[in-house]
């Protein structure tokens, strides 16, 4: 049985990490619900070679079916995975969150008149059927939503999919052939990626030191690439920080922003509003600095600090610079 | 060039929000304001008219939801827009993002327009999809969360933030894009304005009027269903350390990071 289509992005020849936590949670679902999962890459580079789809077996994909169009548009993504859907009779499709999922999945819901839930943080298989757990109203609720026909589309939180090696398997690669519609050629990518001092990857961190308003001013930044650098992590910005034009807006971490889920979260002058927290509350341990005992990010941060950053920080970084150096 | 603005009315940010558990519906009563992430497309439209680059002929503010919603529309017209259209009908209350999108697709399709514009999110829920959603059904090109827009010959360059950092993307008109919150800094409405919003032309429109099918909208049309509104996992609350002596203090933050394997 054809269960769960996922899409996988790339970039230069890799997977995006989220998309492969998609493949592994639509595996992992497949599985539960007695069927097959299989992965979709579009592009229309050299680097989608066979060796490269084939690989996505080792997170679970039984197939991988690959057309030629544009890449990192959302619309010819649409119609191929419509079409595959439509032909395959896949039940689901699931996406790992990040801007592109949220469009391919938004067109398909108007392509199929398919049910759709977002930021969805958790899947689980009941009767045969999917249902998704999506946190609502700044995270004050999670609702259970059921699909009442098939297909149903599924778009994840950022990093709400744990991504799973299962072993060595080699999925089968299929290629298919497909027809854009007329819309979907009428958008064309002029430049793709980093730019603007962009060389800022705080997805893939997994240490992050996250500066806030409560730094007092751009130079305060200093203080937590110090810190980075000792941990061999890297610098995140809140909003409130980016929109002063302290750090780049490609580091900010929150609503408008970027999700993360690093190892560690240290986040310094940070008050905890809840636009940041949905980007960085996935951490597996928080870590939080500031002055104000009631600032809210110590309801959630696993290890709290009420102090003067500017005390701390300097000292904070020798100490680790000590230890991993020693 | 026409161009139409996607506005929602919203509950106040200052109210708490909260779900109706009889209906799993969102509880709608209270202040309601227009969603803060609207104005920055009608800003949006504003620019790009006071740009000079087209002509612009219309900013129309189009919105879905209830009889009370010709507020938000108001607000929109206070901005900037020319006129409004308020699709409101009782079949389309509790539609899903599949229904609404649908409905809202329908009712532009009445004004055929150059350009659509909308925020990148409502401050009540459906994040990030609608905008993608109508463009498929109108069969336009589209974008979500652009931070830049020039406008070029029956084209709009656009940029954005995505997976791998900046893209700059070039949209051939009519498109549907959804712009992020980056984009501007929104206009103040003038009290005139205000003052002369109400007596802006406002259409009401029923889904009949726009052929919208019964069956594909509201409750019965929707394609997600509500089973259960839960608390959110509660979190156990943390270690807190008051800094008092920063050395000591210091110490204990690289022994808890240690202890967790953070600093090997």
């Amino acid at each position: 049985m054809s269960a769960i289509l996922t899409y996988a992005l790339h970039y230069q020849g890799e997977f995006n990490k989220n998309s492969l936590g998609a493949v592994s949670e639509g595996a992992k679902l497949a599985k539960e619900l007695g069927g097959e999962a299989a992965a979709v890459v579009v592009g229309d580079g050299e680097d989608l070679t066979d060796e490269l789809c084939a690989s996505l077996g080792k997170y679970g994909a039984g197939k991988v079916y690959r057309a030629k169009a544009p890449e990192g548009l959302a619309q010819p993504v649409v119609d191929v995975m419509a079409k595959v859907i439509q032909d395959e009779g896949y039940k689901y499709a699931l996406f790992g969150g990040g801007l592109l999922g949220f469009e391919i999945g938004a067109g398909l819901t108007a392509r199929l008149n398919a049910g759709v839930t977002m930021e969805v943080t958790e899947v689980a298989a009941q009767d045969g059927k999917l249902v998704a757990k999506r946190p609502i109203l700044q995270d004050s609720a999670v609702v259970d939503v059921d699909y009442v026909s098939e297909p149903g589309i599924i778009i994840g939180r950022l990093n709400a999919f744990d991504l799973a090696e299962a072993g060595d398997d080699q999925a089968e690669v299929v290629d298919v052939e497909v027809q854009l519609e007329e819309h979907s050629t009428k958008a064309s990518m002029v430049q793709r990626g980093e730019q603007r001092g962009a060389d800022v990857n705080i997805e893939d961190a997994d240490l992050l030191v996250a500066g806030g308003r409560g730094l007092g001013k751009a130079e305060g930044f200093e203080l937590c690439e110090q810190l980075a650098e000792a941990l061999g992590g890297a610098v995140a910005a809140t909003r409130a920080v980016v929109d002063a034009g302290w750090y780049p807006y490609a580091a900010q971490i929150g609503q408008t922003g970027k999700t993360v889920a690093p190892k560690l979260y240290l986040a310094a002058g940070i008050s905890g509003a809840i636009q940041h927290k949905v980007g960085m509350q996935a951490s597996e341990n928080i870590v939080a600095i500031n002055k104000d005992p009631n600032a809210p990010i110590f309801e959630f941060s696993d290890l709290g600090v009420v102090g003067d950053l500017n005390k701390i920080l300097p000292k904070l970084t020798e100490a680790v610079k000590a230890k991993r150096g020693g | 060039m026409k161009i139409c603005v996607l506005v929602k009315e919203v509950p106040d940010a200052a109210v708490e929000k909260r779900l109706d558990q009889g209906t799993k519906r969102l509880d709608r009563t209270g202040e309601k304001n227009l969603n803060p992430f609207d104005t920055h497309a009608i800003e949006a439209a504003m620019q790009i008219r006071e740009g000079g680059a087209v002509d612009i002929d219309e900013i129309v503010a189009v919105t879905m939801g209830p009889e009370s919603a010709f507020r938000a529309l108001h607000k929109a017209v206070s901005l900037g827009a020319d006129r409004s259209v308020h699709l409101t009908d009782e079949t389309l209350a509790g539609s899903d993002v599949c229904a609404t999108g649908y409905a809202l697709a329908r009712v532009l399709e009445s004004e055929s327009p150059d350009l659509v514009l909308l925020g990148q999110q409502s401050d009540d829920g459906e994040c990030y999809t609608i905008g993608a959603v109508v463009a498929d059904h109108l069969k336009m090109p589209s974008l979500t969360q652009v931070i830049k827009i020039d406008v070029e010959e029956g084209a709009l360059k656009c940029e954005r933030q995505a997976e791998y950092g900046y893209d700059t993307v070039q949209v051939q008109l009519p498109a549907v894009i959804s712009v992020g919150d980056a984009i501007n800094e929104p206009r103040y409405p003038s009290l005139k304005a205000i003052m002369g919003a109400k007596k802006k032309q406002l259409d009401t429109k029923s889904a009949s009027d726009v052929d919208i099918e019964a069956g594909r909208v509201g409750e019965d049309g929707s394609r997600t269903a509500v089973l259960a509104v839960n608390p959110p996992p509660q979190k156990e609350a943390g270690e807190i350390i008051e800094d008092e002596d920063t050395g000591e203090t210091v110490d204990k933050i690289v022994s808890w990071l240690d202890e967790r394997k953070l600093l090997a």
